[in-house]
């Protein structure tokens, strides 16, 4: 029977004690008891689609099984509110901007109407990115905690759009974010939440090698030569010709194959782009496998991976980087780039090998392909950071301690 | 079997890392941080690193020296720092001292090298701990021992490393009780004797039960 069919079922915190022993779920238990029946509200922008969902998707109901009250609003706008947030998006991330009076004054509106939908009485309320971050104005109790999630990089961002949201982030009780390089100086805390994977998902749960052996063979991959793979959407942030000219160096010392496998050409006109420059520079080698997948591909990408020698991540800007941390669950040895969250997950020479150019990616994919030994201890060992730091598990941990913190505070205050 | 007094009562540990505003992009930056910073973000990147990477029980020291290593790519400088034993201190200001001078020291003999930007930046953390009961504690060795077998990775991090800032360094909150409770002190010195470089915490945990076992066997 193949993995791939299996029946989708309601997953519960027992599912993931063969992965990580019983301890470490009952500590989740134990660190919950102080919570039981405390109520926490998330809210964001989107129920469907894009990682915090992803994320949300099963950190919402692990939370409801360790008997915390917990609900998930997602507020609601039109396609002007959205168009006016994906512009402070890219603008937050240090893209251009044509400041207009009129879309922080719709941002506002919108914020306004979704006060007095949503139901935002509970002891903590986490707000995820920019698009709610005003419902801040609804806070009436300062007795309930309120916390600002940033999934974004804030380090470089347009100063009207930052100036414009600056006060009512300060308003919060802190601020998360995936890594310090992403944050801002702040006149309130700032935490350290690394964005996380779900062993269980299709994106990475085990799966038959007889699976893998089939999406093989339906890409032509040869299983018996050493495969470079990079997952990726078509984007030159991800360098994708970059590391097509990598694996032409390897080449050039080794028998090899190189994947790079990703979405984003037919719906997004740079992608196609992308794809076409990647397509000429690969020219005519059999053995470069560009696969430009559906958004429904999560078992193949999965399959991909398991069936790589070496996963590449040569991105010239990133956010957290959770193809890597995908790929160090599943203990591939790894060639990133020293960019966004990649450092933290890529200890150098611990947990994979960080490069910086062309050259020196394919210097460390050659170390690899030609010390099996090292790359798998370094697989391991990258095996074991996500296992400690990058599960939803330990995701679900950061928000119990954070607010049993709050609480603490609290109680302190009170004495 | 000798009973306590006092009962071992097991806990374990949670941490979020609060990212403070102060940062370094060069070594500069870096030796004014470490002047600067809290003992706690001292304890955070050493002690607590250590416990945060256990399973890499090559090579891996504190979170300065891999910063020298991987963000300026001066070995030399990563070497010695990653040279220090936090097992040789008992007072984190020595600690802190002894981190500054060998960044200074750098510095004054490698002026070129001292400013050098780095790829990435370093950022002076802390973390926060919640500390919470589990349901096991122990009387004597034999209950010591079965609570000991089913703790997670926070709980002896908690208990066998993190205890010791607690401590004055000088000790962990096992051989604590052995000694105390139990008046076992060579078990007290040989669990404190246990190499957190080179195990992981699993390898800790293996490690305490056999000498245990062996106590029990005697």
């Amino acid at each position: 029977m193949s993995t791939a069919t299996a029946p989708p079922r309601l997953i519960t915190l027992n599912d993931y004690v063969p992965l990580l022993g019983a301890p470490e779920i009952d500590d989740l238990r134990w660190l919950a008891e102080r919570l039981r029946g405390r109520s926490v509200e998330m809210v964001n922008s989107t129920a469907m689609g894009g990682g915090v969902a992803e994320i949300l998707n099963r950190v919402i109901p692990i939370m409801q099984e360790l008997g915390l009250g917990i609900r998930w609003e997602v507020m609601t706008g039109g396609n002007d509110f959205f168009a006016i947030t994906k512009a402070f998006h890219n603008a937050l991330h240090g893209g251009a901007y044509e400041s207009r009076p009129e879309n922080f004054a719709t941002f506002l509106a919108n914020n306004e109407a979704n006060q007095s939908h949503l139901n935002l009485d509970a002891e903590f309320v986490v707000i995820h990115d920019p698009q709610p971050v005003a419902l801040i104005n609804a806070r009436r109790n300062h007795s309930d905690h309120w916390i600002w999630r940033c999934h974004i990089d804030l380090s470089s961002p347009n100063p009207d759009v930052w100036n414009f949201l600056e006060p009512f982030v300060t308003r919060y009780d802190g601020t998360l974010f995936s890594s310090p390089d992403f944050t801002r100086q702040l006149s309130i805390p700032q935490y350290l939440f690394y964005p996380s994977i779900d062993p269980l998902s299709d994106k990475n749960r085990d799966l038959d090698a007889e699976y893998v052996q089939k999406v093989l063979e339906r890409f032509s991959i040869d299983r018996t030569r050493p495969i470079l793979t990079q997952i990726s959407r078509f984007d030159y942030l991800k360098d994708p010709i970059g590391v097509v000219k990598a694996y032409q160096i390897v080449k050039r010392y080794m028998d090899c194959q190189l994947v790079l496998a990703g979405g984003g050409a037919v719906d997004d006109p740079e992608g196609g782009a992308v794809l076409e420059e990647v397509r000429g520079v690969a020219k005519d080698d059999p053995d470069i496998h560009i696969l430009d997948l559906p958004p429904w591909s999560a078992l193949e990408i999965n399959a991909l991976q398991r069936a790589s020698t070496v996963i590449i991540q040569k991105s010239l800007r990133e956010g957290f980087g959770l193809t890597v941390t995908e790929a160090l669950w599943k203990k591939k040895p790894i060639v990133a780039s020293a960019v966004g969250g990649i450092p933290t997950q890529v200890i150098h020479k611990h947990t994979g090998l960080l490069a910086h150019s062309i050259e020196g990616t394919a210097y460390q994919i050659r170390l690899l392909l030609s010390n099996p030994a090292m790359a798998q201890k370094l697989a391991e060992q990258g095996h074991e950071h996500v296992r400690e730091h990058f599960l939803i598990t330990s995701n679900v941990k950061r928000y119990l301690t954070l607010f049993c913190h709050l609480l603490g505070q609290s109680a302190a205050l009170e004495k | 079997m000798k009973t306590a007094e006092q009962p071992f009562r097991f806990l374990t540990a949670s941490y979020i890392t609060q990212i403070g505003n102060q940062k370094a992009n060069n070594l500069l930056e870096l030796a004014d941080g470490l002047e600067h910073c809290s003992d706690a973000s001292i304890f955070h990147h050493t002690f607590q690193s250590l416990g945060r990477h256990h399973f890499i029980t090559e090579g891996f020291s504190n979170d300065f020296a891999q910063w020298v290593l991987a963000g300026l790519n001066r070995v030399e400088l990563a070497e010695q720092l990653a040279a220090l034993d936090i097992r040789d201190y008992v007072a984190l200001p020595d600690l802190r001292r002894d981190l500054r001078r060998l960044v200074d020291n750098y510095c004054a003999s490698r002026e070129s090298h001292a400013s050098q930007a780095a790829f990435e930046s370093f950022y002076f953390c802390e973390s926060l701990q919640i500390a919470v009961p589990v349901a096991s504690e122990a009387w004597t060795l034999e209950e010591f021992r079965n609570g000991l077998a089913s703790l997670s990775h926070a709980s002896l991090e908690f208990h066998f490393l993190v205890s010791r800032l607690r401590l004055h360094l000088s000790t962990n909150d096992f051989s604590k009780w052995f000694t105390d409770e139990l008046q076992l002190p060579t078990l007290a010195q040989r669990t404190n004797r246990i190499d957190i470089y080179t195990n992981t915490l699993q390898g800790v945990q293996e490690k305490l039960l056999s000498l245990i076992d062996r106590e029990l066997a005697a």
